[in-house]
């Protein structure tokens, strides 16, 4: 049975929250701007609580099960994240209280700068971006601020690989650049010839994910970058895959010059059911006068007696602010506080396990799916929905019916460069047994394509709810509740 | 279905239909079987309004994509179809008749010179797949 | 330490694999490059990162250990139990985008309940699903305005009392596309904006944008400008406190085409400023022009009625470079906060909380206007938000204030060089009447007033 809305469980009369009685004489209000009614339900408590209650036992969540997303992260969501986030001095404190009374908040700021920079290798970091196309917007603007700075007005075109997020191209475009497609080569590097080719005095950077979202490392890492830098033009991490280099590489000494990174994603800060994030951005030194503002910094030195005094440092050239207030700090909590635990072995050690867990799945799917690429994979790797002797099975079949074995489906249709694409990863947090699952699982499905393929184009059969007719979704376009006794 | 003869087409799969001095535009059935189902169209050039070759005339929408409909001539638009508005499953349905998008004035025939004739289109089609 | 691998089972898969070691799965990487070492602290046990968490956090002093005057833009209001412990659920918290509507109704029925409480209290006809915050919910209002005209019309036209961080944040995200002009009249009383448009309005302007109550508390009512748009051939939009809709007429009533604005004060603490929630309105016509997910009502093959994210071809997982956005989250579990906290406050609550905060401020404005030297400014009517001139040095009083514990507003001479030693004082449905009299009474004290 369907849910009902708010709207439908509400009865006229009902309260949820009753407020303390008004300790102030009454002022009159001004008669020419009230509103009639509010518009919005009546429930009890208890009537939001169950309702609530109700909507989360149809959600399929990390907690969970499997949730082999590519590009994602989909990793555990450490519970102690959620405690120190919650502690009253961080979440009562207003963003414009006095910089004295908020030295905590610097200080967790400006520590995670410091382990991002660190970690990736790079001079100056900004955690004002809210998400982590939001930080690909700041990087674009970046790229523009620093060419126009040297009366470079010739650089209008951004480089992208065709395997890239769709973020990417629309990051560009926002940015004002014109987008160039590289394409990959059999191996799932970037082309290099097509790179050179492409190169020139118009080029004003290159967009790189790497590992890429074929889950593969550029084994030409460093000419690619050479090339770039030799034609003029930044080269611009897109961080989504940093889960396989923790430990492994720092990106700012292969040659990037910014990246932005997603705490939501390899920093274990929960995917809230599409939010919030967080996209902070690093920079190498050249270009750290362009962050937003402001960032934190040291504004007095300490000792050994007392600790420094923190504040806000506004970059000389800065592009400006992305948004309002200094950046999504709840969130920030979460990752300084998973940092924190994890130290310099524990991410190595992250890292290690990432790559183990997508090479050992690949292991095991591989002789069942066609791999595009038989290489090594890193954190992921993606594998065709499809087989040359079944006709009408489609990724999208597979997806559904991995549902009905108890599994989120991994990300399909995507890269683009792969056809009827399954991208898989599983993380570090993931055991040897549910990966052996996941598998068995697999091939099971692989099986049922072969044999009865209706099972799969016609699942999922054994979820709360079965496929959604998107056509009527998108023609009738229903976005609000009726409101029961109105329309 | 088969494609008609008469038809010119555009390797970015629109079709033109000449007719006098006016011509049809709309989109190849290959195209409306890779958008598939067709919820939206976004018009964006009003009668009166000039066009050029290669122009955005239109934006189709389906569930999984969206599409620019460029425009495989220049000349004049003398009439939208904008009843199609109501029903964009009709550019699913009959993209060759009915689903006509945009009339048009052509000023330059020599543009129905680099377009694909039936066969060419169906062969290039073919080379797709 | 949330790394379950035996060494069994490590070598058990590195078996699998066909390989000797984990080190051997990196050999893509340039050998000179590998490995680096990390100058980092040794990992620690959750006890530990508590409690150094813990000292951190105790290096600050938090609105609920003073009493807190200050709004500009977030608020401190009161979150109700069930609105925490809701969003802490696992089935909320760790799932991911409703990319797979079978698995994931919870989420998206949750986002379209959302949508609709918005919808309802703005007056608008459709919200999307939010997006990072006001700033950039009226950034991406301006790029909305500005791709409906197809590029033809470029003049932005602004007014100078909007919160100063959207102002900057407009600028940041507009700065690249040249065919824009943002126009902000040069105007020292906010009735003024709307005549000041007059002047500026003309037919390559996009849009015209206010705030309502604006940044100094002033309720005024915008049809006039709403109008003159219009006939212009423009777009209006406001950008709103959702409290205060509590009481005020929407701005829908204004006629404007987009209503957006900043959720924090709907159920989201004040954690130092962020994640929040930018929420955005507009009318049914305009909706394929706006960027952001949006969830619509359908029904399952078996007929049930369900929702899906619907309108994402307009998105830039399939627009690609032709998105007019590249927004790819929204704010996800802030949105559920949000949609808890006006389904337990309903009609009446919210009603309540937005009375409250009226009186207070009232009650506030009133008794520091009789303070000798002291004067309150604002000439429009206010809803719990206004500005006092102050007899002597601000930045003097703020401080002797805060050692009595009190937290007296925003100074805003940084943002308006001309308001020399004027305060911004908000008040809230928290601050008690007691707290009131004391503030009252220190700055009487302070100023010898």
């Amino acid at each position: 049975m369907a849910e009902s809305t708010v709207y439908e469980l509400s009865s006229e009369g009902r309260l949820g929250i009753k407020f303390p009685t008004l300790d102030v004489p009454e002022t009159e209000l001004p008669i020419n701007f009230l509103r009639d009614e509010v518009p919005l339900p009546e429930l009890s408590e208890l009537d939001v609580i169950r309702h609530f209650t109700n909507l989360s036992r149809l959600n399929y969540s990390i907690d969970g099960g499997f949730y082999p997303l590519g590009s994602c992260t989909m990793k555990y969501n450490p519970r102690i994240n959620e405690v120190t986030a919650r502690f009253q001095r961080f979440t009562c404190t207003h963003p414009f209280q006095p910089a004295e009374t908020v030295q905590g908040n610097f200080a967790v700021m400006y520590l995670l700068q410091e382990w991002l920079k660190e970690i990736t290798g790079f001079d100056a970091a900004s955690l004002q971006p809210a998400a982590g196309a939001h930080g690909e917007f700041t990087g674009g603007l970046i790229i523009r601020a620093y060419h126009k700075s040297r009366n470079d007005d010739q650089r209008t075109k951004i480089l992208i690989p065709d395997s890239a997020h769709g973020t990417n191209p629309a990051t560009s475009s926002m940015s004002g650049f014109g987008i160039v497609n590289i394409p990959t080569d059999n191996r799932g590097n970037i082309d290099l010839r097509a790179l050179d080719a492409a190169c020139d005095k118009s080029t004003a950077g290159l967009m790189l994910t790497n590992p890429n979202t074929l889950g593969l490392f550029e084994e030409n890492v460093l000419e690619i970058i050479d090339i770039v830098h030799k034609a003029g033009g930044l080269v611009y991490g897109d961080g989504a895959n940093l889960n396989a280099l923790l430990g492994i590489v720092k990106p700012g000494e292969l040659g990037f010059d910014i990246m932005h990174l997603n705490l939501h994603k390899t920093f274990s800060t929960p995917h809230g059911g599409g939010g919030p994030g967080s996209g902070p951005i690093v920079v190498a030194n050249y270009l750290a006068d362009f962050l937003p503002e402001p960032i934190v910094g040291v504004i007095e030195e300490g000792n050994d007696e007392i600790p420094p005094l923190y504040g806000f440092v506004y970059p000389k050239n800065s592009i400006g602010r992305m948004k309002s207030f200094h950046g999504h700090f709840g969130i920030i909590v979460r990752a300084l506080t998973y940092l924190l635990m994890q130290g310099k072995d524990g991410l190595r050690e992250i890292s290690d396990h990432a790559v183990l867990n997508a090479n050992y799945l690949m292991s095991l799917l591989k002789n069942h799916y066609t791999l595009p690429f038989n290489r090594t994979c890193m954190h992921e790797f993606v594998l065709e929905g499809i087989w040359e002797d079944v006709h009408g099975v489609h990724a999208l079949d597979i997806a559904k019916r991995l549902m009905d074995y108890g599994f989120h489906p991994p990300t399909n249709y995507f890269p683009l460069n792969v056809k009827e694409a399954l991208m898989i990863e599983p993380t570090e947090t993931e055991n040897k047994q549910t990966l052996d699952l996941f598998a068995d699982a697999m091939l099971a499905i692989a099986n049922e394509a072969h044999e009865t393929p209706d099972l799969l184009t016609s699942a999922p059969h054994n979820t709360p709810f079965k496929r959604f007719n998107e056509v009527k979704a998108a023609k009738d376009l229903i976005v609000c509740c009726s409101i029961p006794g109105k329309n | 279905m088969d494609t008609p003869k008469g038809y010119k087409f555009s390797k970015t799969d629109e079709w033109v239909k000449v007719d006098g001095n006016s011509a049809k535009i709309g989109i190849s059935d290959f195209a409306q079987g890779q958008l598939s189902d067709i919820v939206y169209i976004e018009f964006n050039k009003e009668t009166g309004e000039s066009i050029d070759k290669g122009q955005v005339l239109a934006t189709v929408e389906s569930v999984k994509a969206a599409a620019d409909v460029n425009s495989p001539i220049s000349g004049k638009v003398i009439e939208v179809n904008e009843g199609l508005s109501e029903t964009p499953e009709l550019l699913n349905e009959d993209p060759y008749e009915n689903g006509w998008l945009f009339k048009v004035e052509l000023n330059n025939l020599s543009d129905l010179d680099e377009l694909f004739d039936t066969k060419g289109y169906d062969e290039f089609c073919e080379s797709r797949h | 330490m949330f790394i379950p691998h035996t060494d069994k089972e490590r070598q058990e898969m590195l078996k699998t694999i066909g390989k000797d070691s984990i080190k051997d799965l990196f050999t893509d990487i340039p050998q000179s490059k590998r490995f680096p070492t990390l100058d980092l602290p040794d990992g620690i046990s959750e006890m530990e990162a508590r409690k150094q968490m813990s000292i951190l956090a105790d290096a600050n002093n938090s609105c609920d250990e003073m009493i807190n005057f200050l709004g500009a833009g977030a608020y401190y209001h009161y979150v109700p139990a069930a609105v925490d412990l809701l969003i802490q659920r696992g089935d909320f918290f760790t799932a991911y985008t409703p990319y797979q509507p079978e698995i994931s109704q919870g989420t998206l029925q949750a986002i379209f309940e959302f949508q609709s409480l918005i919808a309802n209290l703005t007056g608008m006809e459709v919200s999307n699903a939010s997006h990072y915050d006001g700033a950039t919910a009226a950034a991406e209002t301006c790029i909305s305005a500005y791709h409906h005209f197809r590029k033809k019309r470029g003049n932005i036209i602004l007014s100078p009392f909007i919160h100063p961080h959207y102002l900057e944040t407009i600028r940041t995200y507009l700065q690249s596309i040249s065919e824009i002009e943002i126009r902000i009249p040069d105007i020292s009383n906010p009735i003024d904006f709307k005549d000041a448009i007059r002047k500026l309005v003309d037919n390559k302007t996009a849009l015209v944008m206010a705030q309502y109550p604006d940044f100094l508390g002033n309720i005024i009512n915008y049809s006039s400008v709403s109008s003159f748009a219009h006939e212009n051939g423009a777009l209006f939009a406001t950008i709103v406190y959702p409290i205060a809709l509590g009481i005020l007429k929407p701005p829908a009533d204004m006629n404007a085409d987009f209503v957006v604005g900043e959720g924090q004060s709907l159920g989201l603490p004040l954690n130092f400023g962020g994640p929040y929630l930018g929420f955005f309105t507009t009318r049914k016509e305009l909706i394929r022009k706006t960027s952001g997910r949006i969830v619509g009502e359908t029904v399952d093959e078996d007929g049930k009625r369900g929702y899906v994210l619907t309108l994402t071809a307009r998105e830039q997982h399939i627009r690609r470079g032709k998105a007019t956005s590249n927004i790819c989250t929204n704010q996800g579990l802030n949105a559920l906060a949000v949609t808890i906290y006006l389904s337990l406050l309903g009609k009446h609550g919210l009603k309540e909380v937005a009375y409250q905060c009226y009186q207070k401020a009232h009650y506030i404005a009133s008794q520091i206007d009789k303070i000798k030297g002291f004067k309150v400014l604002n000439k429009q009517p206010f809803f719990n938000e206004f500005v006092i001139q102050c007899p002597s040095d601000a930045k003097e009083i703020q401080n002797n204030l805060l050692e009595k514990g009190i937290i007296a507003g925003y100074n805003l001479e940084s943002d308006y060089p001309s308001k020399k030693n004027q305060l911004l004082i908000a008040a809230t449905e928290q601050n008690t009447r007691e707290d009131i009299d004391y503030t009252v009474n220190s700055l009487r004290e302070v100023t010898n007033g």
